[in-house]
């Protein structure tokens, strides 16, 4: 080390209204586990912040490749965020192959960290490399920091005895430290999280702590960097936050549910990217009564589902597209026997096996309509990570209320995507009254309550209410097999009207911005940071637009037709190929028109301003 | 409940009002009769019963007993069944399901009740046929079966249902046979006793497109030379004269006629408790050669934890240890923070 703190010039403090930095490594040199430490470690200091962790499908691709490079990226800022960022201000790339796949994203003059150490020959081929880019001034239009974090790391944690390979394997934690200097974050959250992680090896918790504090004092010692950044704490609604996931914030949801609805939690769920970890979650949770039942396949874990819906659990099965696929013929069942559970749908790219590890909203027609015959259900999505929670207790409310199936849209981008996430206290969490049949005189089991179309849950152990139910047409009110014409016809409409009737409960469409005007953008789901934040930028411009997002699917908010007229233009903005527009337009009759995205990749902001100008004219 | 308050239940409370539309001579009218009468001496209350089924002709089970049932979907009515339990566990759960849609479409499900042991009753209608679809050859039957999907006969080699679930390591796995009431009675009310998973093989006859597919094993004449009846702690002896009986050879079974020198002390002793399941599989495969005969009665009857049972157990024990779960401590674990 060249320097000693006595001789570091004064260094300039700069302070930022947000920053985005992507760490980029091979899928086994922990970056998820840096990005959500300084994500956790941000999140503390009070910034609003969104995450975007991009990894390969494979576990352990061969290392060094390009198919191998794992990424985290992280917006934080002192003012609301809505997206994970277009753009990089910081890369941290490991190795040659995470700087090639990763550097069109860092903006010009972006600071550039490398692992010096990784760009021998070897891993230059392994990326594809001809020769070093850290040599060949290709890099001359960015900040670049030739790191040897391997040397470094090693020299830190040289008195600990421990291999070289368990040496190697702490060295992302000393480009933490060297991020935390950077930025001006304390270390402490991330010291507290090693003692916990690791106190059944406390050596390992040890080698980790020396070597991010090892790259905080190599900042310190040296020159490397002329201005370090603050971005001060956002002004959020005031209340206790924490970071919270999609998939973590489902979980909560459903526990919550559970809990205000009393019936006891029962998931019946089969691993599948990326949907698992709200079984892991859930799996945790059994002091609240949780059943996580592991099922055989996708149909098992719904038809579990059923059963326990059947007898008197809130019931629901998690998973993603093929998924969905297999429990479609389940769900018709579930409709036609008027039983409530929830279908939670994690969306990643397809058809088939597609993309497992990336987003996309590609199954929202599925969802819809992919069932044989007339089978409608409600269909809800949440907006961001945080609203997976309120979507998850909706989805509840909706189906124990009616007496349906419900299918939640999420997708990747949220499951994985984390945000600030602001507590609610019990008391602001909505009622779920549940009550079984238990009174025998007068029982019908497809009797309905007026308003909500509901049938009776009757249980079984219940005395003198024993019934049958099953797939084939039920008879109006008696629920006996009925083949009679114009009684299916009669239970064809009054399972639609049964799902209609939840209307009466979807808010209004409020468009964000402008009440009317030039254009109004619809979106579902993942994307309601990008348009947020296209639109407040060209609202600022002096455009007259409006934003609806839609949480609802089905049934669509009652007004949505009317509000869509009240604008010139309607655009649709969509990770797929159209497939929301499709029904506007023939629900609608508007002539909306499309924006689609099918990369397995979020809309960048950019993206979305660009194809605004398009259609309103004049660029910037 | 107490036994005391239970009421005395006949046949007549578990015969729903629907009006039975099996076609005229249909094996599943005996079964659905047996299991009528085995039901009120159970000692349960009526509104425990759930009669749980597929798709099928015999799926149709459900709507004729007057009890909680569900008629659910092809082939996955033990997954549906397996919800209940583990959601109801003081519930008596019971499957109606067919070769076709337990061995076919539902093969996965049926096996993976069984290796988990839940707590549930299949009975599995065997005609060797599908039925409601109009006589397709089914996965049970034999090869070279001409029927409507195979003209030129069938390819496939069949499953042994008691083999298939003795492979999943089923608790219990007996056999009976629509026509033999007083056998199928006995046999419904041991798996009824059992403990776990009761795997019960009925062979019934579908006289419309299978029509004596067991002659050899029911027709009078022949029944006690082509079945081996199945009694623990009992030598295997059958035919009509009770003169034959089964030895065991190395690793495989003989059929040996008594006399001679062949005395029951040389016979297999029949032990339905055998910890090891190859004992029963082996059992289980004693008709596959010709003129062998076929075992009816209880193959295995053995204790082993209930999947339910450590569900529940699991949950109390996690909730001991953790203390009962508190929602706003659960919203607030982690680190927080709070913004004024």
């Amino acid at each position: 080390m060249a320097t000693t703190a006595a001789e570091v010039p004064s260094r300039r403090r700069e302070t930022l209204e947000s920053a985005v930095i992507r760490f980029a490594g091979d899928s086994g040199d922990g970056m998820q586990i840096t990005g959500s430490q300084f994500t956790n470690t941000t999140a503390l200091y009070g910034n609003d912040l969104a995450t975007f962790p991009d990894f390969p499908a494979e576990i352990r691709a061969p290392a060094g490749t390009l198919p191998g490079v794992s990424g985290f990226q992280v917006h934080f800022g002192a003012a609301d965020v809505y997206t994970a960022g277009d753009a990089v201000d910081a890369l941290v790339a490991m190795n040659p192959a995470a700087l090639r796949v990763n550097l069109a994203d860092l903006k010009a003059n972006g600071i550039l960290i490398v692992n010096a150490d990784d760009f021998k020959e070897t891993d230059l081929k392994k990326a594809g490399l001809a020769k070093s880019p850290l040599e060949d001034h290709s890099l001359d239009a960015y900040r670049v920091f030739a790191v040897g974090l391997t040397r470094l790391t090693r020299n830190a944690l040289a008195e600990l005895g421990l291999d070289a390979k368990s040496m190697d394997r702490c060295k992302n934690f000393f480009a933490l430290g060297m991020c935390y200097w950077l930025y001006n974050r304390s270390m402490d959250p991330t010291l507290r999280w090693l003692q916990e992680k690791f106190r059944a090896k406390p050596l390992l918790a040890e080698a980790n702590e020396r070597a991010m504090k090892a790259g905080y004092a190599y900042c310190e010692a040296t020159e490397a960097f002329q201005v370090t950044y603050d971005i001060p704490p956002a002004r959020l609604q005031p209340g206790l936050y924490r970071n919270l996931s999609g998939n973590t914030a489902l979980a909560l949801g459903f526990i919550a549910a559970s809990q205000r609805s009393g019936l006891p939690l029962f998931q019946g769920s089969y691993p599948i990217t990326p949907a698992s970890d709200i079984l892991h979650e859930l799996s945790t949770h059994k002091e609240f009564g949780v059943v996580t039942f592991q099922a055989e396949d996708e149909i098992a874990a719904i038809t579990a589902a059923i059963g326990a819906a059947y007898a008197g659990s809130l019931a629901i099965t998690t998973t993603s597209g093929p998924g969905m696929a297999l429990k479609t013929e389940a769900i018709g069942l579930a409709t036609m026997v008027e039983l409530p559970i929830v279908v939670v749908d994690i969306q990643r790219g397809g058809p088939s096996t597609g993309l497992p590890t990336k987003t996309e909203q590609a199954d929202l027609l599925q969802a819809l309509f992919g069932r044989n015959s007339e089978s409608p259900v409600p269909v809800l999505a949440p907006s961001s990570p945080g609203d997976c929670f309120w979507i998850a207790l909706e989805a509840s409310r909706i189906a124990v209320k009616y007496m349906v199936p419900v299918i939640v849209l999420s997708d990747g981008y949220l499951a994985n995507g984390a945000e600030p996430w602001r507590i609610p206290d019990l008391a602001e969490l909505p009622e779920m009254k549940v009550r079984f049949r238990t009174d025998p005189a007068g029982f019908r089991p497809y009797e309905r309550e007026p308003h909500t179309l509901a049938r009776p849950w009757a249980v079984p152990g219940t005395p003198g209410l024993e019934h049958r139910i099953g797939g084939l047409e039920k008879q109006d009110l008696t629920g006996n097999v009925s083949y009679d014409p114009l009684n299916h016809e009669r239970m064809v409409q009054l399972r639609a009207a049964k799902v209609e009737a939840v209307s009466a409960e979807v808010p209004d469409a409020v468009p964000a911005g402008d009440p009317e005007g030039e254009l109004v953008v619809v979106g579902w789901g993942s994307t309601y940071g990008a348009i947020t934040a296209a639109l407040r930028a060209q609202r600022g411009r002096g455009r007259r637009i409006g934003h609806v997002h839609l949480r609802h699917l089905n049934p669509l908010p009652r007004n949505l037709g009317a509000v869509l007229k009240r604008y010139r233009r309607v655009l649709v903005p969509e990770l797929n190929a159209g497939q929301l527009l499709w029904l506007l337009r023939a629900r609608y009759l508007v002539d909306a028109v499309p924006y689609t995205k099918v990369q397995g990749k979020p809309f960048k902001q950019a993206e979305l301003e660009s194809r605004i100008d398009e259609m309103l004219g004049g660029g910037r | 409940m107490a036994a005391t308050t239970l009421p005395t239940y006949t046949k007549k409370d578990f015969q729903s009002d629907q009006e039975v539309r099996w076609c005229p001579g249909c094996g599943d009218y005996a079964i659905l009769s047996a299991v009528q009468s085995v039901f009120p001496e159970l000692g349960v209350p009526k509104e425990k019963f759930v009669v749980v089924s597929g798709i099928g002709c015999s799926s149709r089970f459900p709507y004729y007993m007057n009890t909680f049932g569900f008629h659910t979907i092809h082939g996955r009515a033990p997954a549906i069944a397996t919800g209940i339990k583990i959601a109801r566990p003081e519930l008596e759960v019971w499957v109606a399901t067919g070769d076709g849609d337990g061995l076919s479409i539902g093969g996965n499900h049926t096996i993976h009740l069984l290796r988990r042991n839940v707590g549930v009753k299949v009975l599995l209608f065997n005609n060797r046929i599908y039925g409601l679809t109009k006589g397709q050859y089914s996965p049970t039957s034999e090869v070279g079966k001409k029927a409507k999907s195979t003209p030129y006969g069938s390819l496939d080699r069949p499953f042994n249902p008691l083999s298939l679930a003795l492979g999943a390591e089923a608790t219990f796995v007996a056999r009976s046979v629509d026509v033999f009431q007083p056998h199928l009675k006995a046999v419904l009310k041991k798996a009824a006793a059992h403990q776990g998973s009761a795997f019960v093989e009925i062979l019934q006859n579908c006289n419309i497109f299978n029509d004596g597919a067991w002659d050899a094993l029911t027709e009078k004449d022949v029944r006690e030379e082509h079945t081996v009846a199945l009694e623990h702690g009992k030598p295997l002896v059958f035919g009509k004269a009770r003169d034959k009986g089964v030895r065991l050879h190395g690793l495989a079974l003989e059929v040996v006629r008594l006399g001679d020198g062949v005395s029951e002390a040389d016979l297999l002793v029949h032990d339905e408790r055998h910890p090891d399941p190859a004992y029963a599989f082996l059992l289980s495969r004693l008709d596959q050669t010709p003129g062998f005969p076929t075992p009816i009665g209880v193959l295995r009857a053995v204790d082993a934890p209930r999947y339910e049972v450590q569900v529940a157990e699991q949950i109390r024990t996690v909730t001991e240890k953790k203390s009962k779960g508190d929602l706003a401590h659960l919203l607030q674990a982690g680190d927080t923070w709070r913004v004024r």
